[in-house]
């Protein structure tokens, strides 16, 4: 496969998690919009939101005050926000489009249906437009890609790479998420706290929608090493981070033996995943929620970038 | 009053070809009509054939209007049309052979060398290159108008590369997908095998130096380019690699690509851009689109290019004067079809009559395409003719001039329902180890009421065209 290929696929899947994402934090954001604006730790939320999308200060910069119209804006429809609903999905296609003849007709009719369909909610007008549904229109289309990508992509190496890209995206997320949250989840909150606390965690595992699924794995009170261990280690958890780094194992394994070479990322890859079966809840609050979490969001950029010189920049011998 | 050939009736009778299609169409309500159109539209936005205008804003992704109503050959007339299509381009060929070798035609006077050597298309630098098999254009894409049941003339010849034949293969897709009693009740050649052909007919030119299945590959200028949906859409029907220049390189005596594996080989490149981009080394020092060093690798038979640099100066608008000339110069044959008759306005006495008769007749840059550039004499107002005659006074050698072609029409559907439309005909004649043809081509129509403006750079648009089984 010619290095550039591999590398539209790579970024296409990214982009599309991306856009996932940035549905997901719509979608918590509108809802601290609608508690009442005195609660000022209720805007303390939502700009956390923005840190974890890296789009605090041009928001800030262009539209001040977060309410609803203006996260929709900057989330969903603004082209100058390069995490926007609009610019992933853009750029997705786009990435898509080069490589038309590395996808299967389904993931084409996938990805151009969701930008044909985005530019005409584009052309309406924006009071016809309800939240609910453009983050439902998201979640769909991100589903649609991804279920077309499942189920019709041949498990060849751009399979692989396509599933590189959604895991080393979707690893970064929730890390950079956790990360806006730490203090939290610090251990001398571990109490049941107060409402503010209890809707601070609810609203950290709404931006993942896992707040059903936590309570199905763990139940009881909520508690900052059940939310640690349950994004963190549980294999169980999709956009948790152990089983991200375990998908990228598993893909960057496959490419390895299809073209019969080790490389770099391969190892880099193995030794964060042992690295991870060493680690308890325990150990990461001894060493500290946000040092680990810095610690991990750059291996995984590190990570990334083996990945890119071992396959995707063309200069490979 | 110009009398138009209609190529669906004759003195108020259906002819033949076309007899299935009246009760098609008199049997189809406006209603189902505009949901008919509307579904292709959608299938064609879905499938993501677009169409970007070269130098003007707005939608980048603009779709060519398609007309439903199809275009029919019977057998018989395409029989004609074949044997004249394939005789054009191998005598293309052989001119283009000759003249970067030992230029027999101009020794023998037949043409005169300085429309030969001092032709801006003729790329000195591959003089004495023999390409493999002889062949130097392997897609010719040649443009017929009809004017009559017998009448075929050839507007121009594409001896570079052709663009164009995705939508003939797509509109067929379309039609199949959205009529298909169509196709049980007449007996449509279909025409799919093309990216097959076109496959066998590049690795057919693979160099000597090659000794295993060829690597072919699609050299395509990148995705801003308006045609990047086609070159796409072959390398995906042929099973091959699409790359731009970034994606190769010259080490040793061959172009590899750079692929997730590390190097490979490269054979055969179809190459969709100019050959003033092909190698900086070479031609255009500026060009980020080629690959420095690839004519060397190709003066020393490392690979081969399709169509071969350097082919362009047989699709010169002042040399397509001399093709039927080609034909019995090199084919001892008489042309089957023939040219539309031309003035040269670098000839004084032709320049003379082109300038006195502006009003009737088309006149065309030599080096121009797309439909840009040109004046179509009747339909213009007297600026735009005072406007030419001044271009042409101060250079006359850019320019020819041929008589405003009463253009055949075939029926399309329009605002009002059905009326004729002015059409024009590209086949893709296909020139390897074997000369191959499919029996269809890409049919443009002027969808502009008295429109004889085709190109989909000026509103035309596209229908899809049978050739019926005998």
């Amino acid at each position: 496969m010619l290095s550039r290929t591999a590398d539209n696929l790579f970024w296409l899947a990214r982009y599309m998690e991306r856009a996932e994402t940035a549905a997901r934090l719509l979608e918590v954001g509108a809802r601290i919009a609608m508690l009442p604006n005195s609660e000022q730790g209720y805007r303390n939320e939502w700009e956390a939101l923005l840190h974890a999308n890296g789009t605090h200060d041009t928001f800030m910069k262009k539209y001040g005050d977060p309410v609803q119209r203006n996260i929709e804006s900057h989330l969903f429809f603004d082209r100058e926000n390069p995490s926007s609903v609009i610019s992933c999905i853009t750029a997705a296609r786009e990435n898509g489009r080069i490589v038309r003849t590395a996808l299967t007709t389904q993931m084409w009719d996938a990805l151009n249906t969701a930008f044909q369909e985005m530019r005409q909610i584009e052309r309406e007008p924006r009071s016809d437009q309800s939240l609910n549904r453009l983050t439902d229109w998201t979640r769909r289309h991100c589903a649609m890609v991804r279920g077309a990508m499942d189920t019709t992509h041949l498990r060849n190496d751009g399979w692989d790479f396509l599933n590189i890209g959604y895991y080393l995206e979707r690893a970064d997320s929730t890390a950079r998420l956790l990360d806006v949250k730490y203090w939290v989840l610090l251990p001398h909150a571990d109490f049941v706290g107060s409402g503010l606390d209890n809707y601070q965690w609810r609203t950290l595992l709404r931006a993942m929608s896992l707040h059903r699924a936590f309570h199905w794995a763990y139940g009881g009170e909520i508690t900052a090493r059940k939310i640690a261990h349950f994004l963190i280690l549980n294999p169980q958890t999709p956009r948790g981070l152990v089983p991200c780094v375990e998908a990228l194992n598993l893909h960057l394994d496959r490419l390895a033996r299809y073209y019969r070479r080790p490389t770099e990322a391969q190892s880099a890859a193995r030794n964060m995943m042992a690295r991870m079966f060493e680690t308890s809840t325990e150990t990461i609050f001894e060493e500290g929620l946000h040092e680990f979490l810095m610690r991990f969001i750059s291996e995984i950029g590190d990570l990334g970038g083996r990945v890119h010189a071992a396959y995707l920049n063309g200069d490979v011998r | 009053m110009i009398n138009y050939f209609n190529e669906m009736m004759e003195n108020g009778a259906v002819r033949a070809p076309y007899a299935h299609l009246q009760g098609w169409v008199d049997q189809m309500p406006a209603e189902l009509r505009n949901l008919k159109q509307a579904e292709a539209e959608a299938l064609f936005r879905r499938i993501g054939i677009t169409f970007a205008v070269y130098g003007e804003g707005g939608d980048p992704d603009r779709l060519i209007p398609f007309d439903m109503f199809p275009r029919v050959f019977s057998g018989r007339e395409w029989t004609r049309l074949e044997r004249g299509i394939k005789q054009r381009a191998r005598a293309l060929n052989a001119f283009l052979a000759d003249v970067y070798d030992r230029g027999e035609i101009v020794r023998a006077g037949r043409i005169p060398a300085k429309l030969v050597y001092l032709n801006d298309a003729y790329e000195k630098v591959v003089a004495g290159i023999k390409p493999p098999k002889g062949v130097y254009s392997h897609i010719v894409g040649i443009d017929l108008v009809r004017t009559g049941p017998d009448d075929f003339f050839v507007l121009e010849d594409n001896c570079r590369t052709p663009s164009g034949v995705s939508y003939m293969l797509e509109n067929r897709e379309i039609m199949m997908r959205m009529f298909p009693e169509l196709f049980s009740t007449n007996h449509i050649q279909p025409v799919e095998a093309y990216p097959e052909i076109l496959r066998q007919t590049l690795a057919s030119v693979a160099p000597e130096k090659c000794d295993r299945e060829p690597n072919v590959v699609i050299l395509t200028p990148g995705h801003f380019n308006s045609a990047y949906y086609e070159h796409s859409f072959l390398a995906d029907m042929m099973g091959v690699e699409l790359v731009e220049g970034q994606d190769l390189f010259v080490e040793g005596e061959f172009v590899w690509m750079r692929t997730t594996e590390g190097p490979r080989k490269v054979d055969v490149i179809y190459r969709r851009i100019d050959d003033a981009f092909l190698d900086p080394l070479c031609f255009r020092p500026d060009s980020m689109l080629g690959v420095p060093g690839l004519m060397d690798v190709y003066r020393s038979g490392g690979v081969s290019i399709c169509s071969a640099p350097g082919a362009g100066v047989a699709d010169d608008k002042a040399v397509y004067t001399f093709v039927p000339e080609m034909v019995r110069f090199y084919l001892g044959e008489e042309p089957i079809l023939n040219n539309v008759p031309t003035w040269q306005c670098a000839k004084e006495d032709e320049c003379k009559y082109v300038l006195d008769n502006l009003g009737e007749l088309v006149v065309k840059e030599v080096h121009g395409s797309g439909g840009y550039g040109m004046l179509v004499g009747p339909k213009s107002t007297k600026e735009q003719i005072e406007i030419f005659r001044a271009k042409i006074e101060a250079d006359p050698d850019n320019y020819i001039a041929q008589p405003t072609l009463a253009l055949s029409t075939v029926p399309s559907f329009v605002e009002e329902g059905v009326a004729p439309r002015h059409v024009d005909l590209r086949p893709y004649c296909l020139v390897g180890e074997r000369i191959a043809l499919v029996p269809g081509g890409l049919t443009r129509v002027a969808l502009r009421e008295g429109s004889l403006v085709v190109n989909s750079s000026q509103g035309g648009g596209v229908k899809d065209t049978w050739v019926l089984a005998e």
